[in-house]
């Protein structure tokens, strides 16, 4: 392995790599989702309540 | 092909306690990288080392999570129009030669059987001197290390190009020129020779190299800070991904470490972002220098663990290097909170 190599074609590796790069794609997008859904919950949670704030 | 892949999901060969480990380690290091724009991945590979994952291992795998965490943090920038095409496409060939000298160079150490211990040497110099130098500028109150937050904030018309990037774009004008964005003109060998330098280290380390990369944009080639950040992202995206391939070929990557790491640092790194917005860096940069720090000494301490046959202080140095970054995650978050509660009860009382 030592020494320069060019990158050939191996589906596996390419199938490892594009497992990761779906799995990125899809907890941005999942993640989000969610933030919009549950982030204004989770910051009245996190801040005591906005019966507290009044 | 298809079937090889789910095999190697449903066998990770990671237990439970070990994927729950990754799973909080992501979250950790997402809040960090967040929050501070870089600093998170160079915890990653020192840790799998000292968990005793073969050198190649732990750096593809480090390489493969930094390639998942740029994607989505590329992604984030691209919506906020803070990446450089260009420059990016233009670096990309200077680092793709720089990773694969430096992968050459893991798997050479490693059929001498000196890549763990290069690597974790490597480790302390860069950590301890990154580290000392972050802590050096918290202490003097200075703007660099991290993310700038008001800086980013600023048009790019307004930032102004440090005097060695003018100095540079003066002296070194070797055709081809290019302009980019922010009106920066500069020769493509200045950005070629920051990919490769900042290759190279990705390549043996396992890194992103945001670290050394965005201050050389900064310094070297005058990019205006935004567009340091989301273009360095952009790059590592590519770099990542190649190196995380050239990795992967050689069975490299496990994704029974990535997965789960990636699944705690996406969402880590919104929390860290969101901080951001709530939190001075520069009240928090001081402890960013202080883990970084200790990292070093965690990683020596490991390494001599590991040469003398002493497994005590093998785990004291994972302890040590996963502790001091949960301490300045839980840090952040804290300071938020308060500074949240903080603003919501002075709007309270103005209202009254």
């Amino acid at each position: 392995m030592a020494g320069l190599a060019v990158p050939t074609w191996d589906p596996e590796t390419a199938l490892v790599i594009g497992t990761i790069l779906l799995e990125a794609i899809v907890l941005y997008a999942g993640y989000g989702g969610l933030e919009r859904l549950l982030g204004s919950h989770l910051m009245q949670l996190l801040l005591g309540g906005a019966e507290d704030a009044r | 092909m298809l079937d090889s892949l789910l095999a190697g999901l449903a066998n990770l060969d990671t237990s439970p306690e070990m994927l729950a480990l990754f799973v909080g380690f992501g979250l950790v290091v997402g809040v960090l990288f967040g929050f501070f724009g870089m600093g998170g991945s160079f915890l990653v590979t020192p840790a799998l080392l000292m968990l005793e994952y073969p050198a190649p291992v732990a750096v593809g795998s480090g390489m493969a999570f930094v390639f998942g965490t740029a994607v989505i943090a590329t992604l984030k920038h691209h919506d906020l129009g803070q990446v450089d095409y260009k420059l990016g496409a233009i670096m990309i060939t200077g680092t793709t030669i720089g990773i694969e000298a430096g992968r050459a160079s893991v798997y050479y150490l490693e059929s001498l059987g000196l890549a763990g211990g290069i690597i974790s040497i490597a480790y302390v110099v860069l950590l301890g001197g990154v580290g000392a130098m972050v802590t050096r500028d918290a202490l003097k109150n200075d703007d660099s290390g991290g993310i700038d937050h008001e800086a980013a904030d600023k048009d790019l018309d307004e930032y102004e190009i440090p005097e060695m990037a003018k100095t540079i774009q003066r002296t070194v004008r070797i055709p081809p020129m290019v302009t980019l964005r922010g009106d920066v003109r500069v020769s493509a060998w200045v950005i070629t020779a920051v990919a490769f330098a900042t290759g190279l280290l990705s390549g043996f380390l396992g890194v992103g190299g945001g670290f050394i990369r965005m201050p050389a944009m900064i310094y070297a080639i005058g990019v205006p800070v935004p567009v340091a950040v989301g273009t360095d992202l952009f790059e590592i995206v590519f770099s990542g991904g190649l190196g995380s391939y050239l990795y992967g070929q050689g069975g490299g990557v496990d994704l029974g470490i990535v997965v789960p790491l990636l699944f705690g640092s996406a969402l880590g790194a919104r929390i860290g972002s969101a901080a951001t917005a709530v939190v001075n860096a520069d009240g928090i940069k001081i402890y960013f220098g202080g883990m970084l720090l200790i990292g070093a000494i965690a990683v020596g301490v490991g390494e001599i663990g590991s040469y003398i046959g002493n497994p005590a202080l093998e785990l004291l140095g994972l302890v040590l290097v996963i502790g001091a970054a949960v301490v300045v995650a839980l840090a952040i978050l804290y300071t938020t909170i308060s500074s949240l509660r903080m603003t919501r009860r002075e709007g309270a009382a103005a209202a009254d």
